[in-house]
């Protein structure tokens, strides 16, 4: 399994997520009181956690679920925000944000959190802010003389260099007080020694050292051949320099320059909310034994695993590619028929090479937004099997239809619902292996994951084999968490009953484990899916096992139609949900059950009125003795749609009908047509049930 | 002292309303319309403005005054609230005022039929001129017209 192909997008995302914490964080500070925002951090961690835990960075998991256990606190009102509070919360974020960057740079994510953990679950206990001396202030000022703090990259090379022969010294600079050109100097210095070989790191960095920003002494760490005293005597060259002391460095006078600066800069870091002792267990944990950091840094430097490269674009940016490309269509369009109208062969010839490249740009305009499902459904099969070592279950997880395209907005936002859906499934569906065995299943539970198109939809679903959806014990907990009165609950379809689950405020989870959220569950799935203008269905049969079925719209904003014309109207029906065009006589139309069908292929199907259900003013096929029928699809039902005429096929960009227009069934968009007037898009989902 | 804004005037029959400046994209030519069916009856459907799809709706229906034929005169104001574009059918627009918000009162009950709720006051300018401002975010309410509409059904 190739996991750079998600570790891309978890970087993204976590990046992403850990900038609204931040943001949201601030925000809170500012106002302690609003619960709302402490929500919206509780769902950044919230996915941050599960993130994590699926791609098995287990320290940065572990980090967020103790936030998130101090803000579960706060937002049930059970702690109230303090300083101290927001500072432990603060410096979680940052050695998440460390983490993240660690992962970035090809790192395995890992880190000492215990100190942080600790405090975080001191808060959750309800013990105020621990003592915390000043010690840091004092450390800070330490810092500044004992080393250079480096990064594990830095400290690598140093150490390989020493392995290889080569000398690694410590140099520090000090300048004549009265020296007038600081950064000049240091600039001098700076040639001198690359002449011989290579400055690792500078401390301040070589920025402020060059715009003078630093205080007569700086210090670095140099790699070279050359004699210590030959390095010495050649800065010493450089005019105004006042005393230089170079010191070379072997394995583990480095280990211990580096701990110490370390050391120091991380009780900068740990300030208050620290133990005294616990500032000195993470001394030690950094130093422990330097083998481990080696191995860690030459296997990184052999994987060589940089995340793939992609260049992250702005989806707006996509957007106005898009609308400028969509403006170009419609023009392309008049374009052609101006063209054929003017019968100008040479107009003719470059209108039809423009209309060439143009369907090229456009199907590299649409595949910049598409990506498969694939992207997101790979992490899955990891977590369902561990999901099913924690519960002690066994599952199969059968994916089918991940090469389905979706658009990237889409994809973004996918993850998290069927994260949370399929831990349902894994939690609630399927039973433990007793159950099963008593119930007459197999001992392994099955969980699919489907994605297919449908119209101008794609489906994903979730369905198991699990023990269903009972009606009662929904009730029961709704009753119990008022999300239902007793006389709505006795009035209830089962269907209804189903998407209860989905109600703010209901999660049946009876504890609260890691696997099951706390009530951020269901009712985030659906406001989610709906924010993506889709729909999430429920069917279930109890004992038999449940499916959870996500409508996600094909927000591509191009599609193939075919034009037709009803009276003086015109609409577009999508290409992908025709499955062919006739024409029917009126003797054709046979009256079954009282509706009316015809014989299509070899079975009957519904002929459904166009003109009756959009109330179309000048046009009646009642009055026609032949009729135009345009067969559409939902899934593997049909039925004809009986119209007026066609025009003919059509490459259409999809507008929305603006935020006014409540949702029109049937109706699924509008175009521009080439000759600027609007027409509807015909939503073949919604004629049949 | 209030402020002084700037106002479109506009006509619905004898009576002239105005909508503050900076709420009014543009005024559009009465232009080719489609229909959009099993919606609200006063809305007349969607047009193409420079590329975007904006419905429109006729302000006579939305407030239960009588529709009229679209004449040289009607004109299409695209409003822009709370993130929506709207076009409003009006009888004719013509003019740009100035107007101090101290001179709009406000509105009694009912003014030339509409209720006072769509209302935000009624300003005088000059010596005999009234003109009717309109309260935007209530027009465009959607949950009350679909209230409005569950009566009526």
């Amino acid at each position: 399994m190739d996991m750079n192909q998600y570790l891309t997008m978890f970087i993204d995302e976590s990046n992403d997520h850990l900038q609204s914490l931040n943001e949201n964080m601030l925000q809170l500070e500012s106002n302690p009181d609003d619960i709302g925002i402490v929500q919206i951090i509780f769902r950044s961690a919230h996915t941050l956690k599960g993130m994590a835990a699926t791609m098995g960075y287990e320290d940065l998991a572990s980090l967020t679920h103790q936030m998130e256990n101090v803000l579960d606190l706060v937002r049930n009102e059970k702690l109230k925000m303090q300083d101290f509070i927001f500072d432990t919360l603060f410096k979680s974020l940052d050695a998440l944000e460390s983490m993240v960057q660690d992962i970035t740079e090809g790192g395995d994510g890992k880190a000492d959190v215990s100190a942080i953990v600790a405090s975080l679950q001191s808060i959750v206990r309800g013990e105020g802010a621990l003592p915390n001396g000043g010690i840091a202030d004092e450390s800070h000022s330490a810092a500044a003389v004992q080393g250079i703090e480096l990064d594990e990259f830095q400290f690598s090379v140093l150490d390989q260099s020493i392995s290889e022969g080569h000398k690694v010294l410590y140099i520090q600079v000090t300048l004549r007080e009265d020296c007038q050109l600081k950064a000049v100097r240091a600039y001098m210095v700076f040639e001198t020694l690359e002449r011989s070989g290579e400055i690792v790191k500078t401390y301040p960095d070589v920025q402020e050292i060059e715009q003078g920003e630093f205080d007569r002494v700086f210090s670095l760490y140099y790699i070279t051949q050359r004699d210590t005293e030959e390095i010495e005597s050649q800065i010493l060259g450089v005019s105004e320099i006042e005393i230089t002391s170079v010191v070379a460095l072997d394995h583990e006078t480095l280990q211990q320059m580096v701990q110490e600066s370390a050391a120091t800069a991380e009780a900068v870091k740990s300030v208050d909310a620290e133990t005294a002792p616990a500032a000195t267990k993470l001394a030690e944990t950094k130093s422990a034994p330097s083998p481990a950091k080696e191995s860690k840094a030459s296997a990184r430097n052999a994987g060589g695993g940089n995340p793939s490269r992609t260049i992250r674009v702005d989806i707006e940016r996509l957007d106005v590619l898009m609308n400028l490309f969509s403006e170009l269509l419609i023009d392309r369009v008049r374009l052609e028929q101006l063209a054929i109208e003017s019968k100008n062969q040479e107009l003719t010839d470059t209108v039809e090479h423009m209309s060439r490249v143009s369907s090229d740009l456009q199907n590299i305009v649409l595949k910049l937004r598409m990506v498969p499902v694939d992207t997101v459904f790979n992490r899955f099969p990891r977590m369902v099997r561990d999901l099913a070592k924690t519960l002690d279950k066994k599952i199969d997880l059968i994916i089918t239809g991940a090469d389905t395209e979706l658009d990237r907005t889409v994809i973004d936002e996918i993850g998290d619902p069927l994260v949370h859906l399929l831990r349902n499934s894994a939690d609630h569906g399927v039973e433990p292996v007793a159950d099963r065995i008593a119930a007459g299943k197999p001992e392994t539970g099955t969980v699919h994951l489907r994605a297919f198109h449908s119209g101008n939809n794609v489906f994903i679903e979730i369905e198991d084999d699990g023990r269903g959806i009972y009606r009662e014990n929904i009730l029961k907990n709704a009753l119990k968490k008022g999300v239902v009165t007793e006389a709505e609950a006795a009035s209830m379809s089962d269907d209804e009953v189903n998407q209860l689950l989905f109600a703010p405020g209901f999660s049946t989870a009876e504890k609260i484990s890691d696997v099951s959220g706390r009530g951020v569950g269901l009712d985030v799935v659906k406001s989610k899916i709906v924010a993506l203008g889709g729909n999430v269905t429920i069917y279930s049969t109890p004992g038999k096992g449940t499916n959870f079925s996500v409508q996600l719209p094909l927000t591509l904003s191009i599609i193939a139609a075919m034009l037709i014309r009803m009276g003086s109207e015109k609409y577009a029906i999508p290409l992908s949900s025709i499955v062919e065009t006739a024409i029917i006589k009126r003797g054709q139309i046979k009256q079954v059950h009282g509706s009316r069908m015809i014989q299509f292929r070899e079975s009957l199907i519904p002929v459904i009125s166009l003109s009756r259900l959009f109330e179309v003013p000048d046009f009646d096929e009642v009055l026609e003795e032949e009729t135009e029928i345009v067969v559409i699809r939902k899934g593997d039902r049909l039925a004809a749609l009986t119209i007026d005429d066609f025009i003919g096929q059509s490459e259409i960009v999809i507008k929305n009908l603006g935020k006014y227009l409540p949702a029109i069934q049937g109706i699924s968009g509008a175009t521009i047509l080439g000759d600027g007037q609007v027409a509807l898009i015909i939503d073949a989902n919604a004629f049949i049930k | 002292m209030g402020e002084e804004i700037k106002v479109i005037v506009f006509k619905l029959g004898e009576e002239e309303y105005g909508i503050e400046v900076d709420k009014v994209q543009t005024i559009e030519r009465m232009m080719p319309i489609t229909r959009v069916p099993k919606t609200y009856a006063f809305v007349k459907g969607v047009i193409n403005l420079r590329g975007v799809v904006i419905p429109v709706i006729n302000l006579r229906g939305r407030f239960g005054l009588g529709e009229i034929e679209a004449t040289d005169q009607t004109r299409v104001i695209i409003v822009a609230v709370n993130d929506m574009q709207v076009g409003f059918i009006v009888d004719s627009a013509s003019d740009v005022i100035d107007l101090n918000t101290d001179s709009i009162d406000s509105p009694p009950e009912v003014v030339g039929g509409i209720k006072a709720k769509y209302l935000r006051g009624v300003a005088k300018v000059g010596e005999e001129r009234l003109l009717v401002m309109l309260n935007l975010s209530e027009v465009l309410n959607k949950t009350e017209i679909i209230q409005l509409e569950g009566l009526e059904e």
